[in-house]
């Protein structure tokens, strides 16, 4: 008992949970976006796969870590907007073209990355991004450690959190993009175009997700490999409904996740001897799936969520 | 302005044409990778075609690879036409083939008239608790089966290397993370001598008929296409939807279950945490090709098998990755949802003025 209240005050921990939980943070805003569009998009997992290959590539290739991210960026875009040309104008089930991206996007990612580099044994590494050492605040006590000393993406993602508020509940466009989501025909006798705003939506909401898969392989770690997303983009599409679509509560869920998961990587070295280590990383998909059916009940879901819309057809 | 229309009568020749035509473009629009990776497209497929059909040993090949594609591509085909997502195949593939091992790998030991119906039944069955579980927390939470599905197959993996370190692993085999072997006896015979093609097929193949019989023209499938089409009618014509959707969850899960069965018993002999590449997210491509018919499922797995086994053979003669087969799939799933898009509507010109 005294070993776990140890963990929970270490700065170690929650400078681990903010880490992994970065990620989250990106993807949940990203799904976050495109369901109050009223679009699901199960693209997310392909998407933090093809974020996490170009943002690694584009380093490699000698773009600078920037560039690498905004390369993430705008292939996350690109199958963004696929998904939402057989979605949006076309109508098509968002389940299926969401599956249909996922694998698309991983299989163009894994056979370019496979092409690039036939006969490597171990995958190369490149710089990765380094903790922002911020003088003075760095050295506050506790503070210091878990918040000052992440690397810029992870501050990015914050800020992502306040601009994706600020966009949704203080803006004409977040308005518009909340009501396309409810209630289109309202929205186009606006005048406003719905396609224009679902598009968007979408495509800006996998632009996050693919910066969520940036995360891992220019700050998390510094290759990449087959696999290592993970389920990390499911586990997104489970927040974002326990996350009541409020960006807020997605940072908040993310956190709670990353602590989890936080928690069981030192538990399983603490009880390692006695308990098998799988039980340990089962835990964070259990906890997904318990946070969804608590959630679920009183979920408040987008009412045209899965729900196409055309023009002149009521 | 382009105003889209619903077709009166959505024509046949769409239904089979449309999954054809994904599959040829597909396969077309692969010339762009192979390109990539600087190899001749026309040689590749050349190297393909051989790879598949050049000698019963490839044409064995296709087939075995095909059998558990038919299980997962008929699990998914069910669910979904009831509107049931079951994203798991996957995970219950597992769970069908942890029991088969469980049973049939020395626990016990019966003849084979015995032991093989006993693996077949406790892994369906296995596969189908599988997705009980989503499905009662779908129907009596409201949980989007999608995401647990989903999550439940990272589960289930984890789980299987924690039973494959622990109460099945082979104690023979010098702590490798495998099970014991399957008893002979407990074993699919295979089809034909020195050949890896095994009974398993002809299991699928005759689930596949009974699937496409029982669909089509029974009390049963009649209902299970009313509760997909209109669950809120359904109810109110007086089905229980929610029994409905439990009884094709449970078959849905049994026979991704058998998938892992089939592989296991059928194929490899023994279990590792390796056993499918991917079986049950590729049967989700099957059954939308085959337009969720049970029928149309044994086509498309066989095309979806020969694009696998093809790529292989092409791969090892010229060097392309094999990531290529994975690449078709999903471009093909892509085709043929825009095909079904042109099926159903059609787009017309209109002027401005007349709006």
């Amino acid at each position: 008992m005294m070993d776990l209240l140890n963990i929970l005050l270490s700065e170690s921990f929650w400078a681990a949970s903010l880490r992994i939980a970065t990620p989250l943070i990106f993807g949940v805003l990203g799904a976050l976006i495109c369901e109050r569009a009223g679009v699901l998009n199960l693209g997310i997992e392909g998407i933090f796969v093809v974020g996490a290959m170009c943002g690694w590539m584009a380093v490699w290739l000698g773009a600078g870590l920037w560039g690498g991210v905004l390369a993430a960026a705008a292939a996350g875009a690109l199958f963004g907007l696929l998904h939402a040309v057989l979605t949006v104008p076309l109508g098509l089930s968002q389940h299926v073209s969401g599956l249909g991206i996922t694998l698309f996007a991983t299989s163009v990612s894994y056979f370019t990355y496979r092409t690039a580099l036939p006969n490597v044994s171990s995958p190369p590494r490149i710089e990765p991004f380094q903790a922002l050492d911020i003088p003075l605040l760095s050295d506050l006590p506790f503070l210091g450690p878990v918040l000052f000393q992440q690397t810029a993406l992870t501050w990015l993602a914050l800020l992502m959190v306040a601009l994706v508020w600020y966009v949704m509940n203080r803006t004409a466009l977040g308005v518009a993009i909340q009501a396309v989501g409810d209630n289109p025909d309202s929205v186009d006798a606006q005048g406003l175009s719905v396609y224009g705003l679902r598009i968007g939506a979408i495509v800006a909401g996998s632009a996050l997700m693919a910066l969520g898969g940036a995360f891992l392989t220019m700050s998390a770690f510094d290759a990449f490999f087959f696999g290592m997303v993970n389920g990390r983009g499911w586990v997104c599409i489970a927040l974002v409904i326990f996350a009541s679509w409020r960006p807020g509560k997605a940072l908040f869920g993310a956190l709670l996740f990353g602590a989890f998961d936080a928690l069981q990587v030192r538990l399983q070295t603490e009880m390692g001897a006695l308990v098998p280590g799988q039980i340990f990383l089962m835990a964070p998909y259990i906890l997904s799936i318990i946070a969804l059916v608590i959630a679920a009940r009183s979920a408040d879901y987008p009412r045209a969520l899965l729900t196409p819309w055309f023009k002149g057809q009521r | 302005m382009i105003r889209i229309e619903p077709r009166e009568n959505p024509s046949r020749a769409f239904a089979i044409g449309i999954p054809i035509l994904s599959a040829v473009i597909s396969l077309a629009l692969a010339a762009i990778p192979l390109l990539a990776a600087g190899a001749n497209p026309l040689t590749a497929y050349g190297e393909m075609i051989k790879g598949v059909f050049g000698s019963v040993f490839a044409l064995s090949e296709m087939l075995t690879r095909a059998t558990p594609l038919i299980f997962t591509g008929l699990a998914a085909a069910l669910a979904f036409r009831a509107k049931l997502w079951n994203i798991g195949a996957e995970g219950q593939l597992y769970l069908g083939a942890m029991a088969a091992v469980a049973i049939g790998s020395g626990y016990l030991d019966a003849p084979g008239i015995v032991l093989l119906p006993l693996i077949i039944l406790l892994g369906a069955g296995a596969g189908a608790a599988g997705m009980m579980a989503p499905t009662y927390l779908k129907v009596r939470f409201g949980a989007d089966e999608v995401v647990t599905t989903l999550l439940l197959n990272f589960i289930i993996l984890i789980f299987l290397q924690m039973m494959l370190e622990g109460p099945l692993q082979d104690p023979m085999g010098l702590g490798w993370p495998q099970s014991a072997p399957v008893l002979d006896q407990g074993m699919l015979p295979p089809l034909m001598e020195r050949m890896r093609v095994h009974s398993g097929l002809i299991i699928a193949l005759v689930l596949a008929g009974i699937a496409q019989f029982m669909l089509a023209r029974s009390v049963w499938g009649f209902k299970l296409r009313a509760v997909g089409e209109n669950a809120a009618a359904a109810r109110h014509a007086g089905i229980n939807v929610n029994r409905s959707l439990f009884g094709v969850a449970a078959i849905s899960g049994a026979l991704a279950g058998l998938a892992g069965v089939s592989e296991v018993a059928g194929l490899k002999g023994y279990l590792t945490s390796d056993l499918s590449p991917g079986f049950g997210y590729t049967g989700i491509v099957v059954a939308m090709l085959a337009g969720l018919s049970p029928a149309g499922v044994v086509v498309a797995a066989l095309f979806i098998a020969s694009v696998f086994v093809g790529a292989d053979s092409m791969s090892r003669a010229m060097g392309v990755s094999s990531f290529l087969a994975d690449l078709v799939v999903s471009m093909s799933l892509l085709c043929v949802l825009v095909g079904g898009f042109l099926a159903k509507y059609r787009i017309l010109r209109t002027r401005e003025a007349v709006s």
